[in-house]
C-alpha cells in the first residue's frame, strides 16, 4: 500500500500505462495524452535533483544522523530528542537538533528558545545556538506569531524540510538528531528520501506502554525496515507514575464533591506512619499486562532502549538521575555507530 | 442516547479506531449503495483504513495526495445511511487529512469541531494553532476538552517500592499491611496526583483568553486504557469511576449545544 514518492513514479492522477514522470518518454508517450500532467512531464527537467548534491554537501561534515520517530502524537518524542540532545552536548559533542514537524513543532519551547529568529549570513541559515555545541532549526522561529497554525500540504513542507538540510549551516557536528511529528507520510518519506544518500545512521522510536500505541510503533518500524533506515531502539515513555508519598495530594470523596485532605493525611502518617514517607508510590497508567514495548521489541527484533518513567514534575523540568539509566543505554548505542 | 452514529477515521498512518472499538480483524462489505459501515452497534457505524490493511502491522506510507483521495472515497462511496451524529476522528496536525476534510465536507456543513488536548504548555500551543487553523477555515469551536488531567486512585491501588543503594524493593504487601496496622483511615482516602504541570491554569485558562468554550476534564484513567485497549464502552460498567462522568458531562453539553 505504499507510494515510492514523487521522484520517479507514477502520479495518482496519470493515465493508465503512465511511462513514468522520470521517464525519456514523460509527457511525449502515447499514452500520455489528455493526462492533466502532460504538459509538466513534457518539459519539466529530467536527471537527479541538484538539491540532493547541495544536501549532500552540507552533511559532509554531519558525522551521524539520528531520527526520532513515534507512531503516534504525545508520546514524549520531543520531549525525548530535547534530552538526547542534552545529554550529546554535555559529553562535549558538537550536536545539531532538527524540528521537522511543521505543524506542530515544540522543540522551540523545550529548549527555551521561543521568541528566538533565524539569522541568515552567506554561510547559509544559522541554527539558534541553546549552548555554544547545540543548534536548533525549527519553524517555531520562523512564526511571527506563535499562535499561527502552519496550514501547508505535504509539497510546501517537503520544500521547508528540503531546505533545512540543504541551506542551515550546521558547521562540523557529530550528532544530527532529527525529531519528526508522528506517523509515515509526507515529513517521513522526504527526510529519508533527501537525507538517505548522505547516510541515515538509524531511528530511535518513541513510545508508550499501551496496545494503542504499539500497534502503529510496529508500523513504524515497519516503515523503517521497508525504507532501510536501521532501527537503533524503542523507548518506552510514560512507563508508569512513581510520586513520593509526601508528593500526593489526598482528598476524601463525599457525595457533595472531593473535600482536600493533604495536610490531614501527611500529618496523621507523621504521626502514625513515619515509615511511609521513605517509600515511592507507583501507578501504572498505561496497561503494559500485555508485556508493553519490551515484548514487541523482542518479537519484531529490535533493541529495547530502556523505559522512562512518568515523575511528577517529569514534564516541568526533567532531572537527569530520573532518566539516567536510560540515557546511557541509548548513548552507548549512539557511541557505537561507525565512523 | 439512542442516537444513530457514525464514526469515521481519518488517520490514514496510525489507525487507533478498530482496535479501540474492539474491532480487529474485521472487514469493508460493498454493497450497491457503496461501502457498508462496520457496526459496533446496531446504531453505531465505523469506518477506517484500519479495516483495509492485510497486515495490521503494515505502514501506510503515504503523500497527501493518496491519503486525500482515501479521505474522499470514505465520505462519497460510504453508505451511512440515516445517522444523526458523524464523527470524524482526524490525526494530529493542520495538514493535508485536516484541509481536505474541511474542503470536502465544508460545502454540506460542519457543525463544529472539539479539540483535545493535555494540560502541559507544550500541547496547549498547538491547540492555539489548531483552534487558530479552524478560525481560517470557518469551523466553529465546539469546545476543548482537557484529558489527562490528573491521576486519581484509591491509595489501595498503588503499588510502593522502596529505593535503596542496590536499586529498588518492592514494598506493595509490607506498606499495605503497615498502613491497616498504624494508619487505617488512610485506606478511605483517594490520591490525586498531577502528572502534567497545569500550573499556568491549562486548558481552562487557556479557553478563556482564546474565546473558546471549556468543556471540560478527564482525568487519567488506568481502568478507561484498559476499556480502549480492549475494546470496550467506559459506561458500560462501573469500572471506569474516574473517567466515565467527565465524560458523560462533556458529551451532555456537546448535544445541547446542537
Amino acid at each position: 500500500m505504499e507510494n515510492g514518492g514523487d521522484g520517479g513514479g507514477v502520479p495518482e492522477n496519470a493515465n493508465e500505462h503512465c511511462p513514468g514522470t522520470q521517464s525519456e518518454t514523460a509527457g511525449k508517450a502515447e499514452a500520455c495524452a489528455g493526462c492533466p500532467n502532460q504538459q509538466i512531464c513534457a518539459t519539466a527537467p529530467k536527471g537527479p535533483d541538484p538539491d540532493l548534491l547541495a544536501i549532500i554537501e552540507r552533511m559532509n561534515t554531519v558525522k551521524h544522523k539520528i531520527l526520532v520517530l513515534s507512531g503516534k502524537g504525545g508520546v514524549g518524542k520531543s520531549t525525548f530528542s530535547a534530552q538526547l540532545s542534552f545529554a550529546l552536548a554535555e559529553m562535549d559533542y558538537q550536536v545539531g537538533l532538527l524540528d521537522i514537524d511543521i505543524c506542530g513543532p515544540s522543540i522551540p519551547k523545550m529548549l527555551g528558545l521561543e521568541g528566538q529568529g533565524i539569522h541568515q549570513s552567506n554561510l547559509g541559515w544559522q541554527p539558534v545556538y541553546v549552548e555554544s555545541n547545540l543548534g536548533v532549526m525549527s519553524i517555531g522561529f520562523m512564526l511571527p506569531n506563535q499562535d499561527d497554525a502552519v496550514i501547508w500540504r505535504g509539497p510546501r513542507k517537503n520544500g521547508l524540510i528540503k531546505q533545512f538540510l540543504k541551506d542551515v549551516d550546521w558547521g562540523d557536528i557529530d550528532y544530527l538528531v532529527v525529531d519528526a511529528p508522528p506517523g509515515t507520510s509526507d515529513e517521513h518519506i522526504s527526510i529519508v528520501q533527501y537525507l538517505q544518500i548522505a547516510g541515515i545512521d538509524g531511528a530511535i522510536i518513541v513510545t508508550t506502554p499501551q496496545q494503542v500505541s504499539l500497534i502503529d510503533v510496529r508500523k513504524e518500524i515497519n516503515f523503517c525496515k521497508k525504507v532501510g533506515v536501521p532501527v537503533l531502539g524503542v523507548v518506552e515513555n510514560m512507563s508508569g507514575l512513581r510520586q513520593t508519598i509526601s508528593g500526593l495530594r489526598f482528598v476524601k470523596p463525599s457525595e457533595s464533591g472531593d473535600i482536600d485532605a493533604t495536610e490531614w493525611a501527611l500529618n496523621y502518617i507523621k504521626d502514625n506512619a513515619p515509615e511511609l514517607l521513605s517509600v515511592v508510590a507507583c501507578s501504572e497508567i498505561f496497561d503494559s499486562s500485555k508485556g508493553g514495548a519490551e515484548k514487541m521489541c523482542h518479537e519484531m527484533g529490535v533493541p529495547f532502549l530502556g523505559k522512562v518513567p512518568l515523575i511528577h514534575s517529569f514534564a516541568r523540568q526533567l532531572k537527569r538521575e530520573d532518566h539516567a539509566s536510560l540515557m546511557r543505554s541509548v548513548l552507548q548505542v549512539l557511541q557505537l555507530l561507525k565512523r | 442516547m439512542d442516537l444513530q452514529v457514525g464514526l469515521l477515521d481519518i488517520d490514514i498512518c496510525g489507525p487507533s479506531i478498530p482496535k479501540m472499538l474492539g474491532l480487529e480483524g474485521q472487514d469493508i462489505h460493498q454493497s450497491n449503495l457503496g461501502w457498508s459501515p462496520v457496526y459496533v452497534e446496531s446504531n453505531l457505524g465505523v469506518m477506517s483504513i484500519g479495516f483495509m490493511l492485510p497486515n495490521p502491522d503494515d505502514a501506510v506510507i503515504w503523500r497527501g495526495p493518496r491519503k486525500n483521495g482515501l479521505i474522499k472515497q470514505f465520505l462519497k462511496d460510504v453508505d451511512w445511511g440515516e445517522i444523526d451524529y458523524l464523527v470524524v476522528d482526524a490525526p494530529p496536525g493542520t495538514s493535508d487529512e485536516h484541509i481536505s476534510i474541511v474542503q470536502y465536507l465544508q460545502a454540506t456543513g460542519i457543525d463544529g469541531a472539539i479539540i483535545v488536548t493535555t494540560p502541559q504548555q507544550v500541547s496547549l500551543i498547538d491547540v492555539r494553532k489548531e483552534i487558530s487553523f479552524c478560525k481560517k477555515v470557518g469551523v466553529p469551536v465546539l469546545g476543548v476538552v482537557e484529558n489527562m488531567s490528573g491521576l486519581r486512585q484509591p491509595l489501595s491501588d498503588l503499588r510502593f517500592v522502596k529505593p535503596s543503594e542496590a536499586g529498588e524493593t518492592d514494598a506493595t504487601e509490607w506498606a499495605l499491611n503497615y498502613i491497616k496496622e498504624k494508619a487505617p483511615e488512610l485506606l478511605s482516602l483517594v490520591t490525586c496526583s498531577e502528572v502534567f504541570d497545569s500550573s499556568k491554569g491549562g486548558a481552562e485558562k487557556m479557553c478563556d483568553e482564546m474565546k473558546v468554550p471549556f468543556l471540560g476534564k478527564v482525568p487519567m484513567d488506568p481502568q478507561l486504557c484498559k476499556a480502549a485497549e480492549e475494546g470496550r464502552s467506559c459506561f458500560d460498567d462501573q469500572k471506569c469511576s474516574a473517567s466515565a462522568p467527565a465524560l458523560k458531562s462533556i458529551v451532555k453539553k456537546l448535544t445541547k449545544i446542537d
